[in-house]
């Protein structure tokens, strides 16, 4: 029942066939096909693009409505940046802002009925974390060179017990970008299905007549309810992503705890 | 690239399931597109209406062929997104947000600048008015001075005066008792005699006058 | 035992993480309104804190949730 499948929302199909390699057919070689999720992910860029450069169109020194909700969304950002990665993070700003926008427009058009959710895919979230993890790495061994290895050693730590203390600096280093990715991705491919599996009751019961479809109220309610928190979920994993982020972008800036 | 619906159990032939047959349709199997045989199939995959053989068990976030695809897509979208906001969009919030807060810091400053002006009027004004108020206070200092000198001047004349008055009054006054006092002594002296004759016949007056002035002693 | 009665016995196990969740997410809220209730006045500006806590611990929770889907679907 396709109708009432959880799954089915999550499922992937191609719209403008892109086949690499191989000889060509749709299963052989490498698939860059342009597909449902590109689609979105398109749509995202350019309704962030859209929201941001028309918030900032009139340029008024009084702001309207609108131009008010881009100049709050900025500053959010930008407040929280500069509180967990200080000034010298600033630099960062547009990457944060970036990634904060870009996943929270993700998830929110993913609220929107028999549209697809871009961050429900693992391959993404891990792309996201990776490149966060790239960028923490990358800027720290090029700002500080091998002083930015000070980060696995904490500072007041008596030297015995550095054995110990360093892998798991090492391994906590390691798991934040499975922890980043699966974070944002578990909770949204939960909440969907959640959310499908609840809707899929008040189809079930709507068959069985007059009874079933005073039963489907419960499940009716609660589809309403979850819809209200999945919104919250979408907007606080996107704000959980983007502190971490900063937090994680703080540790590259200033290494030594 | 997994392009079958995905169901997860068997379903008996019934209207959604004819629906379910045309929906595989629009989305163009592509028979064998995973090659993912997995023995288990059979438990989550449906068996029957779909018709297609390469019907996919793979969870669709799970699904590694799609997996180039979203990467390369991910990967262009958000670079022009990092390009567009970091080129475009941030730079003109970030110089409309400077603008206003130079705007502001500018009239703040304006308003610091003509508040100390105000004080310093406040202050000349206060200052003004307190040697207004140091002359006001000199100038009738002055003249009560002057009054209360010339008082008294006056009064002590009167005083002198009056003192005057009352010493040559009390030299008077001082005559007139020494006169009288020897008068009492004459009267005292002739009624002696005149008692004294009455009782015991005459008697010379120099003896009354000594007796007298004996008792006038006592 | 078969293989894939083995899969879903530990999908449903698996769930039982969510438990350990669950007393998380109730102890922050519950520690939060406590809290809350004796300086209200400061109360506001810890939502966030408040927010992001239950976010990194219903992660938790999710994770056992993502176990089981590995287990059904994946493994």
């Amino acid at each position: 029942m396709a109708g009432t499948d959880p799954i089915h929302q999550f499922v992937i199909q191609d719209i403008f066939p892109i086949h690499l390699g191989g000889d060509g057919a749709a299963d052989h070689g490498m698939n860059f096909s342009f597909t449902n999720s590109s689609l979105f992910m398109v749509l995202t860029v350019a309704a962030i693009t859209t929201f941001v450069v028309a918030a900032s169109a009139k340029k008024s020194l009084v702001p309207s409505r609108f131009q008010l909700a881009g100049e709050l969304l900025y500053e959010f950002v930008a407040n929280m940046l500069r509180s967990s990665a200080g000034k010298e993070g600033m630099k960062f700003f547009p990457f944060v802002f970036s990634l904060f926008t870009f996943v929270l427009f993700a998830n929110l058009f993913g609220m929107i009925p028999y549209f697809f959710t871009v961050t429900s895919h693992i391959i993404v979230t891990i792309a996201l974390a990776v490149l966060v993890m790239a960028v923490v790495i990358g800027y720290g061994f090029f700002r500080h060179g091998f002083k930015f290895l000070k980060l696995f050693v904490p500072a007041g730590v008596p030297a015995y017990v550095l054995p110990i203390v360093v892998p798991i600096e090492i391994i906590s280093f390691l798991s934040r970008p499975i922890s980043l990715s699966v974070r944002l991705f578990g909770n949204i491919l939960a909440g969907h299905i959640t959310l499908k599996v609840f809707a899929g009751f008040v189809v079930s019961l709507g068959t069985l007549g007059a009874l079933g479809w005073l039963g489907a109220l419960l499940p009716l309610l609660m589809t309403v309810a979850l819809t209200a928190l999945e919104f919250l979920v979408a907007a606080v994993q996107a704000y959980v992503f983007a502190v971490l982020t900063s937090m994680y972008l703080n540790d590259a800036v200033h290494p030594s705890h | 690239m997994v392009t079958q619906a995905f169901a997860q159990e068997a379903v008996t032939p019934t209207e959604e399931n004819l629906d379910n047959a045309i929906d595989a349709t629009h989305t163009a199997p592509a028979p064998g597109a995973t090659g993912h045989d997995d023995p288990t199939a059979g438990t989550h995959a449906t068996t029957e209406a779909h018709g297609d053989a390469g019907h996919s068990d793979v969870f669709p976030p799970f699904d590694p062929a799609t997996f180039p695809s979203q990467l390369l897509w991910l990967a262009l979208s958000f670079a022009a997104l990092y390009l567009l906001m970091s080129k475009v969009a941030l730079p003109r919030m970030g110089s409309i947000l400077d603008d206003r807060k130079a705007r502001i810091d500018a009239d703040i400053a304006a308003a610091e600048a003509s508040q100390q002006k105000t004080d310093a009027a406040i202050a000349a004004y206060e200052a003004a008015l307190a040697e207004a108020k140091n002359n006001a206070r000199a100038i009738a200092t002055a003249a009560s001075d002057a009054s209360k000198a010339e008082l008294d001047g006056k009064r002590k004349a009167v005083e002198a005066d009056l003192a005057a008055k009352v010493s040559a009054a009390e030299a008077r006054i001082a005559t007139t008792k020494t006169a009288a006092m020897t008068h009492v002594d004459e009267i005292a002296a002739e009624t002696a005699q005149t008692v004294v004759t009455q009782l015991v016949g005459d008697i010379p007056g120099d003896s009354v006058r000594a007796a007298v002035a004996k008792a006038s002693k006592e | 035992m078969e293989a894939e009665a083995a899969k879903f016995i530990g999908a449903g196990i698996a769930t039982l993480g969510m438990a350990g969740a669950a007393l998380g997410v109730s102890n922050i809220f519950s520690n939060f309104l406590s809290g809350a209730l004796r300086n209200p006045s400061a109360a506001p500006s810890q939502t966030g804190n408040l927010i992001f806590g239950m976010a990194m611990t219903e992660a938790l929770g999710i994770f056992s949730f993502l176990v089981a889907l590995i287990l059904l679907f994946v493994a």
